[in-house]
């Protein structure tokens, strides 16, 4: 499957970047090392952006082509962050023509980000997602696990202005 | 650790640590322990938040000051559906589905007051005389034979001690010091030991295949569990982590490898987590690293993780993954016994394989042939799930028959609907029908009928089922997780995945039933890998033996279970609707109208058939048509 690289800037810190460095180090000899600093480096930074990747592929000696042929073959790695607060709102059939599409729009015009988008202080992360199986619900919103159902497009606010 | 008498003592030593269970080997036990409760902590259970409960009872022991009490973090029981499990000894009282709010009464009445909290009991377990029987006791176990599961909750898996008191590590030793390489391999040959990931290759052969040279070689686990409805693998290794690591140095010991790898998907945490607790105790005690018990070999274990990909369960994808590559698979020969890890000769067996040998090793290839079949000895675990009433882990016999499994230790399927099929292999097997339930499982009867033993999932299905929607949900699995290499793979699944949505939409003809099944062979064919090789399985099984069902979805444009949304109706039966207009309100698309206390009707244009109204239904007033 297609992955869309992020349009969200890359932020990484320096202290960020030392412990990337000490991964890299600690696997540098070893054999096949590619999956598991992927793997490390994605839990340093929650996702792999280019400039995480490059870093990798001069630190291993990889071509960064082989680099983000691996990143993209594995549904694991990410190429996009997640916020703080994961938001997915449902878009299958029972909560579409309950309304889940206003909801959509109304969130994104809150957020002021796109389906599959993130804010830029990366404390929202936005996606749609197929059926949750929570149609009695309908129309159904996750924000990091918990179900909102029979969402209206008047709670939206409350829900937002309740993420710390 | 430097000699096996140390390893010896240090059984002698722990060995009372079991005498409390019925794994019980007898020796001195610590007589400051009285009791033991013994709480599963396989995925299942502590999904139904057991750390919760082990949590609560080590509180409320250390509140009522009991101190002669000891809680036990076990691996999977198997009865996964009664979970989470709580069992205490030596009273083998078997509480099921616990929750926190139990633990309190538990602790006061039964560890503190010594009496055993019957209502929290699994039922089955109280006798008529009023006398409890333990877990193992209960129906679910009685026609099982528990080898590859035979640590799996009845002993911490964090703990190296309690393994090696189990006569853990006992088989390296062994072969270690009294046996060779070729003997070794002997042994495993004449067991007949068929590999466990599905395809049935003879281990001992594998191994054998092997050149004696000076070239390094490599010792493989496959443990990239995928299939759905699939937890064998992550059961063994989460319940018993040792015996991988002492089989994979056994199986190094006997091919000349000094460094094995365990491929494990990053989706089991636990299972990564006791690995790694496992691996460290192993190198601490000397059982793994260089001169292992003073007898000159060196072997060692490395973790790598999967990243969520269904190929990399196939042999040469896997070893492309560890290798740091794209997951994809490449043609054969050379055999990976010949050019596999890193160009190095390579064995690859699965977990449930592993599981196997230290017991051959200890007791011999002629026990284990007196078990199961001649052509497929042994035992096989299945994970038995779907519409059945004992969800959960089973290892029977091979040769037991899927009716013994679905009704003896399944319990049969639940709400009085009748059997009509049940999958297995996963996206690479295929479905055995009603008329050959009598079927005795092993690795050929299964193949002669079309499916396959795969890795273990059992999926049982009742009448509500439709075969054609089973199989386009296995083949938008392969489309999902084709690794993309192949052309027939590729493009051939999804061409199929095509045209069984027009069957399923009512869009289908009898003349694309036969294109089906060309496309089918095809794939099958000319594709790479085994995955490929296998992805039209599930098709092809369900055309052979459901083919009036494709017919009655092509030619009748009708969905016989009622499962294809664009075949299928919810009406109103008049008779029976009360006018309750529970359905109108929770009617997701506004489609049911009705006065109260009046039959009500469904818009058939304005329904989305997400079965809502059926669903909430009390009179059973809505049905499918």
């Amino acid at each position: 499957m297609a992955k869309r690289k992020t349009a969200v800037p890359f932020q990484g810190t320096a202290e960020q970047e030392k412990k990337l460095r000490e991964i890299i180090e600690k696997y540098k000899s070893v054999p096949g090392a590619v999956m598991p600093v992927l793997q490390q480096a994605q839990e340093v930074y929650g996702y792999l952006p280019i400039e995480v990747q490059k870093i990798i592929a001069e630190g291993l000696d990889v071509p960064l082509s082989e680099i983000y042929g691996v990143t993209t073959f594995y549904s694991q790695f990410s190429l996009n962050p997640k916020g703080k607060y994961e938001i997915r709102i449902c878009l299958g059939t029972a909560c579409y023509v309950k309304g889940s599409g206003n909801i959509m729009q109304k969130m994104e015009e809150e957020l002021g980000i796109q389906d599959g988008g993130i804010t830029a202080d990366g404390k929202f992360s936005l996606d749609s997602v197929r059926c949750i199986g929570a149609c009695g619900l309908a129309p159904a919103m996750v924000v990091n696990g918990e179900v909102y159902g029979r969402m209206t497009t008047d709670k939206i606010r409350d829900i937002i202005a309740s993420c710390e | 650790m430097n000699s096996v008498a140390e390893l010896n003592a240090l059984r002698e030593k722990y060995k009372g640590s079991l005498s409390l269970r019925p794994i019980s080997k007898g020796g001195t036990r610590d007589d400051n322990i009285k009791r033991e409760i013994l709480i599963c902590g396989g995925t299942g259970c502590t999904s139904s938040h057991s750390t919760d409960i082990i949590d609560a009872f080590n509180e409320e022991i250390k509140k009522a000051g009991v101190t002669d009490t000891k809680v036990v973090r076990t691996g999977c029981f198997g009865l996964c559906e009664l979970g989470p499990i709580v069992i205490v000894y030596p009273e083998g009282a078997f509480y099921s589905k616990v929750k926190v709010e139990h633990v309190k009464r538990i602790v006061d009445e039964h560890i503190v007051g010594g009496n055993v909290v019957k209502e929290l009991l699994y039922p089955e377990t109280i006798q008529d005389d009023g006398s409890i029987i333990g877990i193992f006791d209960t129906h679910f176990y009685e026609n099982q034979c528990r080898i590859a599961l035979k640590n799996c909750g009845n002993i911490d898996p964090e703990n190296i001690n309690e393994y090696i008191a189990n006569d853990g590590y006992a088989a390296l030793a062994k072969v270690l010091t009294e046996m060779t390489p070729d003997e070794v391999i002997e042994e495993v040959k004449a067991s007949g030991l068929r590999g466990r990931g599905g395809a049935g290759f003879p281990t001992g052969v594998k191994w054998g295949s092997i050149k004696r040279d000076d070239q390094e070689k490599f010792i493989l686990c496959n443990a990239d569990e995928g299939d759905p409805g699939a937890f064998m693998d992550c059961s063994v290794l989460e319940g018993d982590p040792h015996v991988i690591l002492e089989a994979m140095a056994i199986g190094g010991y006997a091919i000349g490898a000094h460094q094995g790898y365990i491929y494990v998907r990053a989706e089991y945490p636990i299972a990564v987590h006791r690995l790694t607790i496992a691996i460290n105790q192993a190198r601490e005690y000397g059982l793994l690293g260089k001169n292992i018990l003073g007898t000159g070999f060196d072997f060692d274990i490395g973790l790598r993780l999967g990243a969520g990909a269904f190929v990399c369960g196939e042999g040469t994808a896997l070893e492309a993954s560890i290798e740091g590559k794209r997951g994809e698979p490449r043609p054969k020969p050379p055999r990976m016994t010949e050019k596999g890890l890193f160009g190095k000769p390579s064995v690859l067996n699965n977990v449930e394989t592993y599981a196997n040998i230290p017991q051959i090793i200890m007791k011999g290839a002629k026990w284990f042939t007196s078990i199961g079949t001649e052509k497929s000895p042994g035992t096989k675990v299945f994970c038995l799930v779907g519409n059945i009433k004992h969800t959960g882990l089973v290892e029977i016999p091979m040769g037991t028959t899927l009716r013994e499994i679905v009704e003896d230790i399944g319990g049969g399927i639940p709400n009085g609907k009748k059997f009509k099929a049940a999958q297995t292999g996963g996206p690479s097997g295929g479905c055995i029908p009603e008329s050959l339930i009598d079927t005795p499982m092993d690795f050929d009867n299964l193949s002669k009928i079309g499916t396959m033993m795969g890795s273990g999932g059992l999926i049982v299905m009742d009448e509500d089922t439709c075969m054609v929607d089973i199989a386009k949900f296995y083949l938008g699995f392969t489309v999902d997780e084709s690794c993309g290499k192949c052309t027939p793979c590729r493009i051939g699944t999804k061409r199929l995945l095509e045209m069984l949505t027009k069957v399923t939409r009512g869009e289908g003809t009898l003349e694309m039933l036969d294109e089906i099944t060309e496309l089918c062979h095809f794939i099958k064919d000319n594709s790479l890998c085994g995955l490929g090789q296998a992805a039209p399985n599930p098709v092809l099984s369900t055309i052979t033996h459901f083919r009036d069902e494709y017919v009655s979805h092509v030619v009748d444009k009708k969905c016989p279970a009622g499962v294809c949304k664009a075949l299928m109706s919810y009406n109103i039966d008049p008779t029976k609707c009360r006018g309750c207009t529970l359905c109108a309100r929770n009617c997701p698309a506004g489609a049911v109208t009705g006065k109260i206390k009046e039959p009500h009707v469904i818009d058939p244009n304005k329904c989305i058939k997400c079965g809502v109204c059926y669903d909430n239904c009390r009179f059973g007033a809505i049905y499918k048509a």
